[in-house]
């Protein structure tokens, strides 16, 4: 197994343990941290296609998923504090505004 | 050099593991930073130099500093409640992303990467200047529509975090 496809392995290790995480856990930031790591694992694959390839256009759309990741986590970082301030908790089994 | 690989990606993904399983979002989010920090050198191995240091600077330097802000801030405790793994719901999540790694796996393993390769081979990449110019003149010229929509974006999103945390009197 070339390092390329070890590489595209490890990036869907990632990603699915991101999807563990988001599927599994009750603290709305642990959620958070989780879609991170499920965009960071999609940068791994678009690196290691950036490298077989030998074709630098992957390596720019990495650039441009981090900015956007960057401003998600920015918003969806200000939505859970504006909801912790008038629910008091951020455990989403609590957070059933839309329910009923 | 392979081993190198195997270290990264071992600790990558072994932190990886600790993110989505520790009861305390500090330590989460400090498994984290590891995280994107062994990403960052699996990177350099892969000569995306320019995209290792983004993913310092801004991946583990900023977002991974407001997360942090927001634990403290909101002054989280570690779960409190032992949660039992063996409930039906948490079960069928893990067992439905171990399909998922294992149809991902199954797929880069069977197959090679096919279509056009691309232009920039070490030897253009070398004529071009190397890789510093290389990357950049592809930024400024070719994608230089999404470089500016990116900064329309960021600005967006700061008006909307300032509109959504501001104290409303």
């Amino acid at each position: 197994m070339d390092l390329d496809t070890t590489l595209l392995i490890v990036s869907a290790a990632i990603f699915s343990l991101g999807v563990a995480g988001v599927l599994t856990r009750r603290n709305a930031l642990i959620i958070f941290m989780s879609i991170e790591l499920m965009l960071n694992a999609v940068n791994i694959a678009f690196v290691s296609f950036s490298h077989q390839l030998h074709s630098l256009d992957g390596q720019l759309f990495v650039f441009f998923v981090m900015t956007v990741a960057a401003a998600e986590a920015a918003v969806g970082l200000a939505i859970i504090v504006a909801i912790f301030k008038i629910k008091k908790t951020v455990d989403v089994y609590e957070l059933r505004l839309l329910q009923g | 050099m392979d081993w190198l690989v195997y270290i990264f990606s071992g600790i990558a993904i072994a932190s990886a593991l600790m993110v989505i399983t520790r009861k305390n979002p500090i330590v989460s989010a400090l498994y984290l930073a590891l995280t994107l920090f062994a990403v960052a050198g699996l990177f350099v191995i892969f000569e995306a130099y320019f995209i290792a240091a983004v993913q310092v600077l801004v991946y583990a330097g900023a977002v991974m500093v407001l997360f942090i802000f927001v634990i403290m801030l909101l002054n989280l405790e570690p779960e409190k409640y032992r949660i039992s793994v063996f409930r039906a719901p948490r079960v069928i999540s893990v067992i439905a992303a171990i399909t998922l790694f294992g149809s991902f796996a199954a797929v880069f393993f069977y197959n090679r990467v096919t279509g056009t390769v691309g232009l920039e081979t070490p030897d253009a990449v070398a004529q071009a200047g190397g890789y510093l110019p290389a990357i950049s003149t592809k930024l400024f010229t070719h994608y230089l529509l999404p470089f500016e929509v990116t900064s329309v974006l960021l600005l967006v999103a700061m008006v909307g975090v300032v509109v959504l945390a501001k104290r409303v009197v």
